[in-house]
């Protein structure tokens, strides 16, 4: 099984370097993949069917818990089946559509890899593994759509989409790993086995939050949904394969799977419903105010998406039921409306509903195609979408109290659906053809009409016989309600409410789409009324975010060394400030001060006068006699406390600097005063605190006892054992020989630069 | 046996001294320079391979027995950072041996660039507080000349407030240094660990710590003391940053975990330091690299971002969030390094690092594209990679410590991550490029000979092996970080190899 999930990615590599070899009419070669694994995974149905899940396990990372186990249950099989097989119908429809796209190669590879991804997904059981494939399918369709890579659009939405879903990417991250650490095992499978329930921890809201915000981003729940129109950029098999049939319900799949870890609460059921409810009727009311088929399309399946949700919100098994077979029904009519809009679009080189009508006798099984998804969208008998509308139904009417409003609302949508469906499957193939079309409608190839059409066939036939769905659906609704649940799928249930609510939905629906024309002007009222929408928002508040971050960067790296100086400076006096402040209680032993005596009084005073000099001097030179000075009262600081030879080098070494700073400074234009008052006093505060936070430091250190443990064997053993009479230089030479050659490497690595500085003058023409 | 733990050190300072011998002769220079960097590769795989399977050894300077001389200690966490210096100075050798040019090498940048890397084993393999002060001079002064080796205009800008910070915090670290031995009597780390425990003084040990702290974090470039690496990173050649980028911050990130480790404990106060800063740097790094345009510099504000990843995990400190964070350091060598030699690529294709300018990576080089992609994404964590893994334990680490904050800055941090080099990814691979002007004396990629494309890219090829290793074979990673976290969160062992028992 491990093969058959990673092919995709072996299959893109070979692409890779082989993808040249496959262009033109070899294209249709790709679809062999997903062909192949239609087939190998249609021959677990029965084994699943009647012996329950297959469980493959691989050693991955598991000192970390993560390895790769895979479960074909009954709710992975059915995610499995459509991937493969409408992958199938893509990938060959792909061949003729794509015909001539320079990169027809990569395209292929992108689609390989989304669905290796989007396998992984479905039969991962462990929850990280999860996550992994999850953040792969967002990056996949990041490049698919930004496949036309020079239009900004493109780009615009590829990153608009990929901001949302890596989003929720995190969140996902963040709820796995919480769910990890609260259940003790990254394994779904071990969760449920353990009896460890989520909804009693005390992290479970979090987890909660995690979870849905994730599953909301990727399945374009509101206020997330704005991705998806956007996404409409991508060439027409991306949108038929990622953005409705299979990449955005891995949201709903997540919630599907986590349903019997996470469910049965009311602060889950009752998110997942209002946010399904809003989103199902925004989406659905959004869809009469397109005319792009494509964005009529989107909304539509936003809509959808939110019945799902709503649904699994309900968490009734009746519900689960409902959402499960409605996930095929959506997935078998909106994938054939998507592929028809493309061939529509292929062959007048318009999406705009406006601008088409009577196509019908140009492209007969195109329009059959439309018109069998458009029924199935619109629930009418004997479809398979007029069963899943009776469940959704029977779902909705369970609900105890508020039965009535969530019916009413299932019942809307539905009608708004119906709209949609109609005028993205049949209005374009009836009325009259605008003339300006009339020469331009170009003859389809049997590969582009065959997929659409086999799947609009699937839609009546998985409609006339009930039993298909009803065996795939039976065991994916006992792995998420968790136990057995029996039922039974008619077309015919008798007179019954149902039925009369599917009387009032079709009916209403034929009554609003011909009393509702799409036109211009709605495209453009609904365009006014976006300025409020989360969109909006969101473009908005990255554009603050923005102006923010430059603000932000711009104060902390103002491109001023002295800035970054007094940024340390104040860290160090606030932090080490307050550190003393609190952890040490400095203190100054008055009664020592009597041991002062004259001469350490004046080299004091003399060091002061000097520093005060070396400040207020308007004259450089006078400003570095003034360090001079200070400098050697240093030095006979070092002689009062008995280190001769050390105030002897430090003599040296101040007399050096002193005459090379001189040197130097002689060369340097006249003194200017460059900084005004107020940052000279800013620096002056700076510079004094600083200075009073080392002296209250020293005066800490110098009350601690001292340790000489280190220098009694310096000097015991200097002679003894090292053979040197001079402390000090046994010391610098042996006992800590490395750091004097490795400081002397200093000195020889400064020689070379200051060379190179002097001497280097680079040619232009070797600049980087 | 255990002088194996001087033989990364000594043969840096052999090769650069025998560079130095061929001064002007730069073709000599290059071939020394390639072939040493394979042995030192190989010595590098050995004394980590001989510490792996027995143990933490030590060796004492001079025969001086600990705490008198200077120790030098492989432990687990040395070894490895030193065979991740032996990968990255392996590849930045080949890299700078095909990029940098004539004048520069005529100079002695190889032989400078060996004695960085001679720095930075000392550093990692030293176990005296005092002698790593010292590398850390080398480190300082040879990244100074390899920053200023050709004067121009804006690498001198560079190396200025490069220079003006770092020594500020050798300056922090000197003062601390001296609070140390003044409390404490010895420099010597595993002794160091001891005395300091039992010092009554805590307020005054934890100021010392603070000095530290500082002085490292300077160099680790954390809020808001990072300001020095952006202003500076892009001016040198690519292989110089490319350097930079992977190890310099990253050996302040080493010794921060080494003294708060053996010498300081990371208390509630540091931990809540440690994590508030990390935070914020994550946050300033990441809203940096948003907004810039060069592509260096966009790359220098991720180093930044991502060094509140290890901070974080030094703040939690415990074994989970620790092996999180020498999981992200080992990716974080590998990957920083890797990016800056392709963001060198990309110049040399387009001769220029503006990124409103660049352009058509994708569409001109997709398989180059691709190459680069698999870098940018480990960068990002997009999982299976490289940077997902360590990500995992830190959070993991976080929840453990019931500290939300951390586990939503990660997240944050990824999540801008993300954004950011998808901006980069639309802007500098999908866009259509702007009407360059071709530089007439500007060598070109693709004028450039098919072997010397060649090998300009094996750098970037052998980086981008080893990091899809790290993602790939994430397991024998963690192990190797799990078996460091342990060794960091009990000392004992490292106190006993040093002090002999």
């Amino acid at each position: 099984m491990l093969f058959a999930i990673l092919i995709g990615f072996l299959w893109a590599c070979v692409l890779v370097f082989a993808g040249t070899q496959l262009k033109g009419r070899a294209a249709i070669l790709n679809a062999i993949v997903p062909v192949g694994l239609f087939v190998y995974f249609a021959s677990f149905i029965p084994e699943v069917l009647n012996n329950g899940p297959i469980l493959k396990t691989y050693q991955w990372v598991s000192s970390m818990g993560v390895d790769l186990n895979f479960n074909l249950d009954g709710l992975s099989l059915i995610f499995v089946l459509m991937i493969t097989g409408i992958g199938a119908m893509v990938f060959i429809y792909t061949s003729a559509y794509m015909k001539g796209s320079a990169h027809l190669d990569r395209f292929y590879g992108y689609l390989s890899m989304f669905m290796a991804s989007m396998l992984g997904l479905v039969l991962s059981d462990n929850l990280i593994t999860v996550f992994v494939f999850w953040e792969l399918t967002s990056v996949v369709s990041f490049f698919l759509i930004g496949y036309n890579s020079r239009q900004e659009d493109s780009r615009k939405a590829a990153l608009m989409s990929l901001g949302v879903t890596g989003l929720g990417g995190m969140l996902l991250l963040g709820g796995v790993i919480l769910m990890g650490s609260v259940g003790g095992s990254y394994s779904i499978q071990e969760l449920l086995n353990s009896g460890v329930v989520f909804s009693e921890s005390s992290s479970y809201i979090l987890i909660l939050f995690f979870i849905i915000g994730a599953a909301f981003t990727k399945s374009a729940q509101f206020p997330f949904h704005f991705w998806l129109p956007l996404a409409m950029k991508a060439p027409t098999p991306v949108s038929t394969y990622l953005h409705s049939a299979t990449m955005v319900k891995a949201g709903i799949y997540l919630l599907l799977r986590l349903s019997p870890l996470l469910g049965n609460d009311p602060s889950w059921n009752n998110t997942l419903m209002a946010f399904g409810g809003i989103t199902m009727l925004y989406g659905a009311w959004h869809t009469l105010f397109r005319t792009d088929l494509k964005s009529i399309l989107a909304y539509s399946t936003i809509s959808a998406l939110g019945i799902l949700t709503f649904l699994i919100g309900i968490g009734s098994e009746e519900a689960f039921l409902a959402a499960l077979i409605f996930i095929l029904v959506h997935a078998l009519y909106k994938a054939t409306l998507f592929l028809v809009a493309g061939s529509i679009d292929k062959a007048s080189g318009t999406r705009d509903i406006l601008k088409l009508g009577g196509l019908a006798k140009y492209m007969i099984p195109v329009a059959i195609a439309g018109f069998l998804a458009a029924v199935s969208n619109a629930g009418m008998p004997p479809s398979f979408g007029f069963l899943g509308k009776d469940l959704i139904y029977e779902a909705t009417l369970g609900t105890g109290t508020m039965a009535i409003f969530i019916t009413a609302a299932a019942v809307i949508t539905n009608v708004l659906l119906l709209y949609a469906g109609f005028v993205a499957g049949i209005k374009p193939f009836v009325g009259r053809l605008p003339e300006e079309l009339v020469d331009d409608v170009r003859k389809l190839s049997p590969v582009i009409w065959l997929p659409p059409l086999i799947l609009g066939v699937l839609c009546l036939v998985f409609g006339l016989f009930p039993f298909i769905g009803e065996s795939l659906v039976r065991p994916a609704v006992e792995a998420v309600a968790g136990e057995p649940y029996d039922f039974h799928i008619k077309l015919w249930h008798g007179f019954n409410i149902i039925l009369l609510l599917s009387g009032i939905t079709i009916a209403s629906g034929f009554v609003l789409y011909f009393l509702i024309r799409p036109s211009q002007k709605k495209v453009d009222l609904m365009e006014k009324a976006d300025f409020i929408g989360p969109l909006s928002f969101t473009q908005l508040s990255s554009i603050g975010f923005e102006r923010i971050s430059l603000m932000w960067t711009r104060f902390f790296t103002s491109g001023y060394v002295r800035y970054y100086l007094i940024a340390v400076m104040i860290f160090v006096i606030g932090v080490v400030g307050y550190e003393l402040f609190i952890g040490t209680h400095v203190y100054m032993d008055f009664a020592t001060l009597k041991e002062v005596s004259f001469y350490e009084m004046g080299t004091i005073l003399i060091m002061i006068l000097g520093i005060g000099v070396a400040v207020f001097s308007p004259s450089r030179l006078t400003a570095l006699a003034a360090l001079g000075v200070l400098g050697y009262a240093i030095c006979i600081i070092f002689v009062f406390y008995g280190a001769p030879d050390l105030a002897m080098t430090q003599f040296a070494i101040d007399t050096l600097t002193v005459i090379l700073f001189v040197l130097v400074l002689y060369r340097l234009p006249k003194y200017l005063k460059l900084s005004d008052t107020r940052s000279r006093f800013r620096d002056g505060v700076i510079a004094i605190s600083f200075g009073l936070l080392i002296t209250l430091l020293i005066l800490e250190v110098l009350g601690q006892p001292v340790n000489r443990e280190l220098s009694a064997y310096y000097a015991e053993n200097a002679y003894l054992l090292a053979k040197g009479k001079n402390v000090v230089n046994v010391i610098l030479v042996d006992f800590r020989g490395i750091d004097t050659m490795v400081e002397i490497t200093v000195l020889a690595i400064s020689a070379l630069g200051v060379y190179s500085l002097l001497k280097l003058q680079m040619q232009k023409s070797d600049i980087e | 046996m255990t002088q194996l733990i001087l033989l990364p050190i000594l043969f840096q300072a052999c090769l650069a001294v025998l560079l130095l011998f061929f001064y002007t002769k730069t073709k000599t220079q290059k071939v020394l320079s390639i072939a040493g960097s394979s042995v030192n590769l190989v010595i590098a795989s050995l004394l980590f391979y001989t510490v792996w399977v027995n143990g933490s050894m030590s060796v004492q300077a001079g025969n001086w027995s600990a705490p008198f001389g200077i120790t030098f200690v492989a432990d687990t966490l040395a070894v490895t950072m030193v065979l991740l210096t032996a990968i990255v100075g392996f590849a930045v050798s080949v890299f700078s041996a095909f990029t940098i040019a004539r004048d520069r090498l005529r100079f002695g940048y190889f032989s400078i660039l060996h004695f960085l890397l001679m720095g930075l084993a000392g550093s990692f393999l030293t176990g005296d507080i005092f002698n790593l002060y010292v590398w850390f001079e080398i480190i300082l002064i040879s990244s100074f000349v390899l920053l200023t080796i050709g004067s121009e205009k804006k690498q001198l800008e560079g190396a200025v407030k490069y220079f003006a910070l770092n020594m500020l915090a050798s300056i922090m670290f000197l003062t601390a240094l001296g609070i140390l031995y003044g409390l404490t009597g010895t420099l010597n780390m595993a002794d160091l660990s001891g005395k300091v425990a039992a010092l009554e003084n805590r307020g005054l040990v934890n100021v010392c710590a603070l000095f530290f702290f500082i002085g490292f974090g300077i160099k680790a470039a954390l809020f808001p003391l990072y300001a020095w690496l952006p202003d500076s990173y892009h001016a040198p050649p690519t292989a110089v940053t490319a350097i930079f980028s992977g190890l310099l911050t990253k050996v302040a990130v080493y010794a921060l975990i080494r003294v708060f480790s053996v010498v300081f404990v990371v208390d509630e106060f540091f931990s809540q330091l440690f994590i508030i800063l990390a935070v914020i740097t994550i946050f300033s790094g990441g809203i940096g690299a948003l907004v810039q345009t060069n592509i260096r510099k966009f790359f220098s504000y991720l180093i930044i971002c991502h060094i509140g990843y290890m901070i974080i995990g030094l703040g939690l400190f415990n074994e989970i969030a620790l092996a999180g964070m020498v999981f992200y350091l080992i990716h974080d060598v590998v990957i920083k390094t890797n990016l800056f030699l392709i963001s060198g690529v990309i110049v040399k294709i387009k001769g220029t690092s503006d990124m409103r300018k660049l352009g058509d990576i994708y569409n001109d080089y997709p398989k180059l594209a691709l190459l680069f992609a698999l870098s940018l994404f480990s960068l990002i964590g997009i999982p299976p990679l490289s940077g997902f893994w360590p990500k995992v334990s830190l959070i993991l680490g976080g929840m453990e410590a019931d500290n939300y904050l951390t586990v939503g800055f990660i997240l944050f941090g990824s999540f801008i991550t993300l954004v950011v080099v998808a901006k980069l990814w639309a802007q500098v691979f999908w866009k259509s490029s702007a009407n360059l002007e071709e530089h007439e004396d500007f060598s070109y990629f693709n004028k450039l000979r098919k072997r010397r494309k060649v090998a300009i890219l094996f750098p970037v090829v052998f980086l981008t092996l080893v990091t899809l290793y790290i993602g790939f074979g994430a397991e024998s990673v963690n192990t190797l970080a799990t078996r460091i976290a342990g060794e960091l969160i009990n000392v004992q062992p490292y106190i006993d190899t040093v002090m002999g028992k």
